[in-house]
């Protein structure tokens, strides 16, 4: 287990090599910083200096190795825009994305799962085949629109819950979380439930084809056959079995929830990583793109990390064989 | 052997399976009964409806299959009119089946003493763990296992397929039960494993007197095995009687022909016997009798499905030519 651990880690460190390579090369090419931090009447003597205090009139190499450098110090550069150095910005928004996207893993599990595996257990039903066509719907149906029918469905029409912000927060553990607060609940709830309802069809459809195949296996008969009650049937033998792929794709999918929270979070206006990155794309500001980038690509090393160890220690197979090696 | 009412008694059991091109007759009208402490082979080529005989009575058919007619009488209830929550009480319990492919029938990813203890619980609820466990691993070293402590706590996949099947079956005798079903529980064994395990299943039955329905299509399992044996065919049972009568006189030409086909001592440098022809399909079986196409004495007789006859004592028989010289195999 522990070598396996390892050799998963040094894996993973090349990863972040090359990916930093490549995130460093593409922003390069994306348009020129210089333009948006000095003025238009700026001389060409201010100008250079600028471009020399920034050091872009170094080669490519020295500039990436001067990235890499003060990377490995966690120095990735102050922002053009806020002035502050790029991690730190981000770091500050981070929690606020985390609960985002944890909330709508949540949902997606609690949701999911258990209309998943009733559609795999009773296909034919009215009920089954309703869950079946809305998980058409959730893949199908645009995040920004769906954002945008909560919004006026449940914050303007209904006057239920808010639409924008994330509420009063409490510090837990230093962090400041808006799950213990009522408040912050009624504001967590829209953008979450938004950014899991494509997880949410994902996992009915993973759950419903991971119950029809595990169904009609031996094993699920020769529990029937040894008298064993259908809520221990389903709830242990089926599940665990069917956990496997669903953790797999979830864990991999987390790493997209943050990521990609980006439009959930412009249409509610939720203060996290995705939009910062979307008002740092616009200004061009290179060192939070970067950097976001990087934290982005260290999010899903680890979670794909995770995801291994957690996969192991659900199917005994995995594990054993790894052990040996 | 027979005292008193047997443990099981099926009458004209009828399975069928609703499928999109028709009705297939798995089991069409099986009747047969077996007593305490004996052992019943039920012969059959694939797809002639034993195994589904065997999840019948326990009402383990999967849709489209459906139980439509007869009675399954266990120890005097009928099967087929208990509620689900009778039956699941029963099953694993007072009734145990051991299935075909040790490979698959224990779940893969949990421990095979969570597997076993399960069994013991959901039957008995007042059983501690600490009591099931133990159970648990006097049931192994019955079938056995060695270093039963250590085995539970391993997974099916430490075990070879040898060691899967003695789990399945140390699963059955968990609870003691009054009959165990057994669908070729040795057909993916090697042959001195076989051996073994047919061996402990008659010692089982004789000491324990549980019943045992041993569903097969080997003979030659059948015959170092069984008391009585049915034959079945296309969903009936075509032959039915003791075990050494019926291979010493088969009266049935479909019994004739597959006992024609086992290779014996005076068989060396001759071509085995072969029954000509295929199994029908269920689906689209022949006007009267289901063997009248492949039989040697088909005739228009057989265009009528044959009723139960008593050619022989102790022997139902359902053929219109029965054969009754002694002794002849082939026919």
């Amino acid at each position: 287990m522990t070598v396996f651990i390892i050799r998963r880690i040094l894996q993973s460190l090349a990863v972040v090599m090359v990916m930093s390579f490549i995130v460093f090369g593409g922003v390069n090419i994306v348009g020129d910083p210089v333009e948006m931090m000095v003025s238009d009447e700026a001389t060409q003597e201010e100008r250079e200096k600028v471009i020399r205090s920034m050091g872009l009139d170094k080669p490519w190499y020295v500039q990436y190795g001067r990235f890499v450098a003060g990377a490995l110090e966690g120095n990735l550069g102050k922002s053009f825009v806020y002035g502050e150095p790029a991690l730190e910005i981000i770091v500050h928004r981070i929690p606020a994305t985390f609960e985002l996207a944890l909330a709508a893993l949540l949902l997606a599990i609690v949701i999911g799962i258990p209309l998943g595996v009733y559609a795999g257990l009773k296909p034919d039903t009215v009920a089954s085949k309703s869950i079946m066509a809305g998980s058409i719907l959730g893949f199908s149906l645009p995040t920004f629109w769906v954002g945008l029918m909560f919004i006026m469905v449940f914050a303007v029409i209904l006057g239920w819950l808010p639409s924008t912000g994330r509420g009063d927060t409490v510090p837990l553990l230093g962090i400041d979380v808006s799950f213990l607060t009522l408040d912050g609940l009624a504001h967590l709830f829209l953008p979450a439930l938004n950014l899991a309802l494509f997880k949410i069809s994902l996992v009915i459809r993973l759950a419903r084809a991971g119950t029809r195949e595990v169904v009609h296996q031996d094993y699920i008969k020769f529990a029937r056959a040894k008298g064993l009650r259908n809520s221990r049937i389903v709830l242990v033998h089926l599940m665990k079995n069917i956990m496997i792929p669903v953790v797999t794709v979830l864990g991999l999918e987390f790493g997209g929830l943050i990521a990609f929270s980006v439009v959930t979070e412009t249409v509610f206006a939720w203060p996290g990583m995705g939009k910062l990155i979307i008002d740092s794309i616009q200004s061009l500001d290179r060192p939070v793109i970067v950097a976001y980038l990087m934290i982005i690509v260290l999010i899903f090393v680890i979670i794909n990390l995770v995801v291994d160890v957690l996969y192991s220690i659900l199917d005994p197979r995995v594990r054993l064989s790894e052990m040996k090696s | 052997m027979n005292n008193g009412a047997p443990t099981l008694q099926v009458d004209n059991l009828e399975t069928h399976f609703f499928t999109k091109d028709g009705v297939a007759k798995a089991v069409d009208g099986v009747s047969f009964s077996v007593n305490r402490g004996e052992i019943m082979g039920l012969v059959g080529e694939s797809g002639s409806g034993k195994s589904v005989t065997g999840f019948s009575i326990l009402g383990l058919v999967d849709p489209p299959g459906r139980v439509v007619g007869g009675r399954v009488l266990f120890q005097g209830t009928d099967l087929l009119t208990l509620d689900p929550e009778g039956l699941r009480q029963l099953r694993g319990n007072r009734i145990a089946m051991i299935f075909q492919d040790p490979m698959m029938t224990l779940n893969p990813v949990l421990r095979v003493d969570t597997q076993m203890i399960e069994t013991v619980r959901a039957h008995d609820a007042s059983v501690s763990e600490d009591a099931a466990r133990a159970r648990a691993r006097d049931a192994l070293g019955q079938v056995g296992i060695p270093s039963p402590d250590e085995r539970l706590k391993a997974y099916p996949h430490q075990f070879s397929g040898g060691m899967r099947q003695r789990v399945a079956i140390a699963i059955a005798l968990l609870n003691k039960p009054d009959l165990i079903i057994a669908d070729e529980p040795t057909t993916a064994l090697d042959v001195t494993i076989q051996g073994q395990i047919l061996y402990e299943a008659q010692k089982l039955c004789r000491e324990t007197g549980t019943a045992l329905i041993w569903i097969t299509h080997d003979l030659a399992v059948i015959a170092g095995l069984a008391d009585q044996i049915s034959v079945m065919y296309a969903g009936r049972i075509v032959e039915q009687g003791m075990l050494d009568e019926v291979l010493d006189r088969p009266a049935h030409p479909y019994t004739r022909g597959l006992l024609g086909s086992v290779p014996g001592h005076n068989t060396r440098g001759k071509r085995l016997y072969q029954i000509p022809g295929m199994t029908p399909s269920l689906l689209n079986l022949p006007r009267g009798c289901a063997f009248k196409d492949r039989c040697p004495h088909g005739d228009g007789a057989c265009d009528v499905a044959p009723e139960i006859t008593n050619p022989l004592p102790g022997r139902a028989l359902r053929c219109a030519h029965p054969q009754l010289d002694a002794g002849g195999r082939a026919p």
